[in-house]
């Protein structure tokens, strides 16, 4: 039973804040692994403000908008089980868990659903990319930047509905309590840090050049 | 005497494959990284037995490219980068702040497998034909028109990645969290300090790499273009990418070392380290600042002027903290009671190389004859001094000095006497001749010279035979003591340190009792006994 | 009365929903360059949200915030010195 701390610990409340200290470092590591991409961004929007911005207004901002709400939700949801789980509410934590699980199912087959339309306007690079127009080559660089990171961040999603599903399972058989509830704090912490990059993603990809 | 220890506790092999005992993990990669070394020496014996020579006599160019290469590669990532962090820093960190392993000893197992996997990945892709762009990866050779197995190859690095990233976090937080009580910061070991350094390093830099390397891949096989001029793309982005790793990645290779070279000057010295805030303080400059000099590898590129400049500016500030380090080590050796052990000559070898090394760094760090020397030789010697003559003769001075506490054993101090006088003579036979080639011109990378330099590549190819000597020879004393040493007591070198209290080897759970620590970490009395930190 | 979520986590939720709408509403409007900097301020507004909320920063030590914060930082080093590059170049972008 995970009432007694793992044996290099002296107790739960040193395991907690260890568990805690090394999910911030995991994540400042993916903070550094996406910023490599937003300095290509920054590096490539300076040099080509237009074909950015042109760029940008062909992403499907719709779609875009949605998932940013969805994530949001989803991320509001995961708080909220994480909260129940310390108030040994197990049982509850797992639906919400479950819940934000499926919406990030659903953010994906939105995210599939959008790079069906690009395929098909013909604006994923290497795949009969054709852009009209002066602004080709910088629109080139916008959807590459625009597939690597939402993929690799899609990537993120998808391990992250695993850690919750598995999170959600152990929930629901008792497995947490207001004693011990690590592994679930470390996975919405996960979780919200996904959210976070694609807040910024958001900003970056649908919201350029709209105004004109 | 059979008392059970970490190593006779169960023997069957899944023990070892499975473990998660932070002891017998460091000893997986110590197996690892040995086995790299001789690869990467490998390919060094193949490179100066080609130089020996002025004309291709022995190997084509694209040969010699991918001998050059795979030396780069597998000495960065399969073995500088792990080594001392892997094996003596997994081994020794819980013991010396007082606790039964790391914070995370499954991940510690999961880095070990993925440092395993990545090299054979690389070490496959070098067996189907190599790759030739250099271990650095520069675009748009590596992306565009390179025929040799780049993708494979940095897809071996990439998961690499991932060990060193599991490594330095656990460092990180087991540092942080698992003191034992009294064990304030400011009474922990310079070289805990320097592994957290190194961790910081290790967490924050090869994310980078990892996102590069990704993208250099997708270049290849996608076309994404995002370095390829045609494409609008700039060719030095990658290079501020990749340098923005590679150089902190120095640092990652020389903090530990110097983390060592603190503990075995405190303990041949029989005194505190001179200084010790300004060490410990001096470490985390270097990781900090190590992170805004990038740029000085990039003087000739194309890179603006301004930007040279600055990070010219900056690589002068980095060489601070070192030579205060330096001065500090020094002045710790005057009036202690020096004995020249093994492990001593190996620390005092480093001052001297390291310091070779790091002025020659700012010969480079100036932007002016930087033009003049960079991809000579000259560079080449500068990287080798540090990196050969500092970080592996640290490496060998640690394992030395903690293969007692490690194996239960103590090696043969002629032997290792000899090889450390053999290693320092062999190295700088090999290396200081190549600061007068690259002074004279001789470019890096290159097979064919003219026939004035040879004499120069006769004497460094000469000391090459010996120093691939003096490293064979510990292994194979280290190996004899594994079985007929003389056994060796807890603390053989009546060192201070947590580590010393426990038996040599360890047992399995590390301490009998969590020790209370009272003492700062060098406290030697005036006669050069030590008082030990829980005292 | 268990079940129901914190008053707190519930408002951030509107809150940042409310960000969303304002963050697209904004990125309609002619700002010419400020539509950039509105955009990332709301991003970082929302990321706070989130961070300080959610992730539950706002009840941590200064050690678990040095840690949060360490890779932004970083990231902000990465692109300050770059750039530092890219904004002197007498060529780029290439033309």
């Amino acid at each position: 039973m995970p009432e007694t701390p793992a044996f290099q610990f002296v107790d739960l409340r040193q395991q907690h804040a260890v568990a805690q200290l090394g999910m911030w470092t995991f994540l400042a590591t993916e903070v550094l692994f996406f910023g490599n991409l937003i300095l290509a961004y920054c590096v490539y929007r300076s040099a080509y403000p237009d074909g950015f911005a042109e760029a940008a207004r062909h992403t499907q901002i719709a779609i875009g908008t949605a998932n940013t709400a969805i994530l949001l939700t989803s991320s509001f949801l995961v708080a909220w089980a994480v909260a129940l789980v310390r108030l040994n509410a197990g049982r509850i934590a797992a639906i919400l868990f479950a819940g934000a699980a499926a919406l990030a199912c659903i953010f994906l087959l939105l995210k599939g659903l959008e790079y069906r339309i690009e395929y098909t306007e013909h604006l994923v690079p290497g795949f009969f990319f054709t852009f009209g127009g002066p602004n080709q080559t910088s629109a080139w660089l916008f959807f590459s930047f625009y597939f690597v990171a939402t993929g690799v961040h899609a990537l993120h999603v998808g391990i992250g509905i695993v850690v919750l599903v598995v999170i959600a399972l152990k929930a629901r058989c008792g497995a947490y309590s207001a004693r011990y509830h690590a592994p679930a704090s470390v996975a919405g912490l996960y979780w919200h840090f996904v959210d976070l990059i694609w807040v910024f993603l958001f900003a970056l990809i649908y919201l350029p050049g709209r105004a004109s | 005497m059979s008392a059970r220890s970490y190593l006779t506790d169960d023997t069957r092999l899944t023990s070892w494959l499975f473990t998660t005992d932070h002891k017998r993990i460091a000893i997986l990669f110590f197996v690892g990284i040995t086995l790299f070394f001789f690869i990467g020496g490998a390919a060094a014996t193949l490179i100066r037995l080609e130089l020996a020579t002025p004309q291709a006599d022995l190997v084509r160019a694209d040969v010699y490219n991918r001998l050059f290469t795979i030396h780069g590669v597998v000495m960065v990532w399969f073995f500088l980068i792990p080594s001392i962090p892997a094996t003596l820093g997994n081994f020794v960190v819980p013991l010396m702040i007082g606790a039964r392993d790391l914070a995370f000893p499954r991940l510690n197992l999961a880095s070990f497998y993925l440092f395993m996997f990545g090299g054979l990945v690389t070490l496959y892709a070098v067996f189907v034909g190599g790759i030739d762009t250099g271990w650095t990866f520069y675009t748009p050779f590596s992306t565009m028109y390179s025929n040799g197995h780049v993708v494979l190859a940095v897809t071996g690095v990439f998961i690499t990645g991932f060990s060193s990233i599991l490594t330095g976090l656990n460092f990180i937080v087991t540092i942080h969290g698992l003191r034992a009580p009294g064990l304030t910061w400011y009474r922990l070991p310079l070289f805990l300090w320097s592994l957290y350094a190194t961790s910081v390093i290790l967490v924050l830099a090869t994310p980078v790499l990892a996102m590069t390397l990704l993208l250099i891949a997708l270049d290849r096989v996608a076309g994404i273009g995002i370095f390829d001029p045609a494409r609008g793309g700039d060719p030095l982005l990658f290079q501020h990418l990749c340098w923005f790793y590679s150089h902190p990645a120095v640092y990652i290779m020389i903090l530990p070392s110097m983390g060592v070279i603190s503990e075995l000057i405190a303990c041949f010295s029989r005194k505190a380290v001179f200084g010790y805030k300004f060490v410990a303080w001096a470490s985390l400059a270097i990781a900090a600042v190590g992170f805004l000099v990038w740029g000085h590898h990039m003087f000739v590129s194309g890179q603006s002027v301004f930007a040279g400049l600055v990070f010219s500016f900056m690589s002068f500030v980095v060489a601070v903290p070192s030579a205060i380090k330096v001065f500090n080590w020094t002045a710790t050796l005057h009036k202690g009671w020096v004995r020249l052990d093994a492990p001593m000559l190996y620390a005092l070898g480093f001052i001297g190389l390291f310091t070779m090394g790091g002025l020659t760094g700012l010969f480079l760090a100036c932007l002016a004859y930087d033009v003049y020397v960079t991809d000579t030789y000259f560079v080449v010697a500068h990287f080798h001094y540090i990196m050969v003559g500092g970080m592996v003769t640290a490496y060998f001075g640690g394992l030395h000095y903690w293969w007692p506490k490690i194996t239960g054993r103590m090696y043969p101090e002629y032997w290792a006497r000899a090889a450390a006088i053999l290693i320092f003579f062999g190295f700088n036979l090999t290396f200081f001749p190549q600061f007068i080639l690259g002074v004279l011109g001789m470019p890096r990378r290159y097979h064919v010279y003219p026939p004035e330099l040879q004499v120069w590549h006769v004497l460094s190819s000469a000391g090459a035979s010996i120093l691939a000597v003096a490293y064979l020879l510990p292994l194979f004393y280290l190996v004899w003591s594994m079985f007929y040493g003389a056994r060796a007591p807890a603390n053989p070198w009546g060192a201070t340190g947590l580590e010393w209290l426990t038996t040599s080897p360890p047992p399995k759970h590390n301490f009998d009792v969590t020790p209370i620590v009272r003492r700062s970490p060098y406290d030697y009395t005036l006669s050069g006994e030590a008082r030990p930190q829980n005292a | 009365m268990t079940w129901y979520p914190p008053r707190t986590l519930v408002l951030s939720w509107f809150g940042l929903l409310a960000l969303l709408g304002l963050t697209v509403f904004a990125a309609y409007q002619p700002l010419g360059t400020f539509n950039t900097v509105v955009a990332l301020a709301i991003a970082t507004g929302k990321a706070l949200l989130i961070a300080a909320i959610f992730m539950e920063l706002r009840q941590r030590n200064g050690l678990v915030i040095a840690f949060a914060g360490a890779g932004f930082f970083w990231l902000s080093i990465m692109l300050w010195l770059a750039s530092s590059d890219y904004a002197t170049r007498a060529n780029f972008p290439p033309t």
